[in-house]
């Protein structure tokens, strides 16, 4: 291209009335080998255009949806929470009955253990009978 | 929609509101970072997508809000200067060593420019937005775009010459 054109382009570019294809050819113009000497100071303004929209985003964004997570949670979270009070109640009943059977038998096993000790304490005075053989047998053998 | 579908729908713009994060933000890191945020967000807004007839431009506002919030926020007063370095290929001759000095100084020069002359020059010379479509997302004026273009150019060239005539004395 002709450096007296660009040069025409540069004092519209500066004044902001180039259009984007001008500017493209501007671009294009400082981006190859030959520019004009005079010209060589404005290179590496567009240059650096150039290379500036070269550079890229590279980091990795962690979009697996947060969101989603949290609103399968709170749903995991509910169903924990209604099984836990359902089988909970279902529980603790269970343990209600097992306590009350508990007591039944309890009650039953003293009364049985009473009525046993009772008949062992009438044993036992009958029993008693037999010391004073003892105390008789000691005292005749003791007068010998 | 699923997440491949997402990823397509992303792709031819995603480096876009990087460049323009980075642009504002001026780390890498802290660029990253906003860009994310951003997709995140649209991410998260994926049901009422078919509803915005330019995801691009909706995406871009974004970023340039989420950037410009950024640097309003104290934590922005700690961000730290990181400049990615830019390959060459031809490194032999000295001139091309002088180039490429050059060219990253353009990078520096458009550092000190305020934010608003920073985004135009930033949609319109690197990234070749129609005036349109930058009037929409810096809802600005089509003449104080074009004064903002034209002042920005200006400050580049002016601060360019500068450097190149210290180069030589």
């Amino acid at each position: 291209m002709e450096s007296h054109e660009i040069e025409k382009l540069l004092d519209k570019y500066f004044e902001g009335t180039t259009s984007v294809l001008e500017e493209t050819r501007l671009k294009t113009y400082f981006n190859q080998e030959a520019v004009a000497d005079h010209l060589i100071s404005y290179a590496p303004m567009f240059q650096y255009f150039s290379k500036a929209k070269e550079e890229r985003f590279t980091k990795q964004v962690p979009l697996r949806g947060t969101r989603k997570v949290h609103q399968w949670a709170s749903v995991a979270a509910a169903v924990v929470l209604a099984f836990g009070a359902y089988f909970g109640n279902e529980h603790r009943k269970e343990q209600l009955a097992e306590r009350q059977q508990a007591l039944v038998a309890y009650n039953e096993t003293r009364k049985a253990f009473a009525l046993l000790a009772e008949n062992f304490n009438k044993g036992m005075e009958k029993a008693a009978y037999l010391n004073e053989f003892q105390t008789t047998k000691e005292k005749i053998y003791n007068n010998d | 929609m699923k997440q491949s579908e997402f990823l397509t729908m992303v792709l031819p713009f995603k480096d876009k509101l990087f460049r323009l994060a980075k642009r504002l933000l001026v780390s890498t890191e802290e660029a990253e970072d906003a860009t994310q945020e951003v997709l995140l967000k649209l991410w998260s807004k994926k049901g009422k997508m078919a509803t915005y007839n330019n995801v691009e431009a909706f995406a871009m506002t974004m970023t340039k809000n989420f950037c410009l919030d950024r640097l309003k926020s104290k934590q922005a007063g700690n961000l730290k200067l990181v400049h990615s370095n830019y390959g060459d290929d031809h490194t032999s001759l000295q001139h091309a060593v002088e180039a490429r000095d050059s060219v990253n100084w353009v990078q520096k020069i458009m550092e000190e420019l305020p934010e608003q002359q920073k985004m135009v020059l930033q949609l319109r010379d690197v990234e070749q937005y129609e005036y349109e479509e930058i009037e929409a997302l810096l809802d600005m004026k089509p003449t104080a775009i074009r004064v903002a273009l034209s002042r920005a150019r200006k400050t580049v060239r002016e601060k360019l010459m500068q450097k190149h005539n210290y180069g030589i004395a």
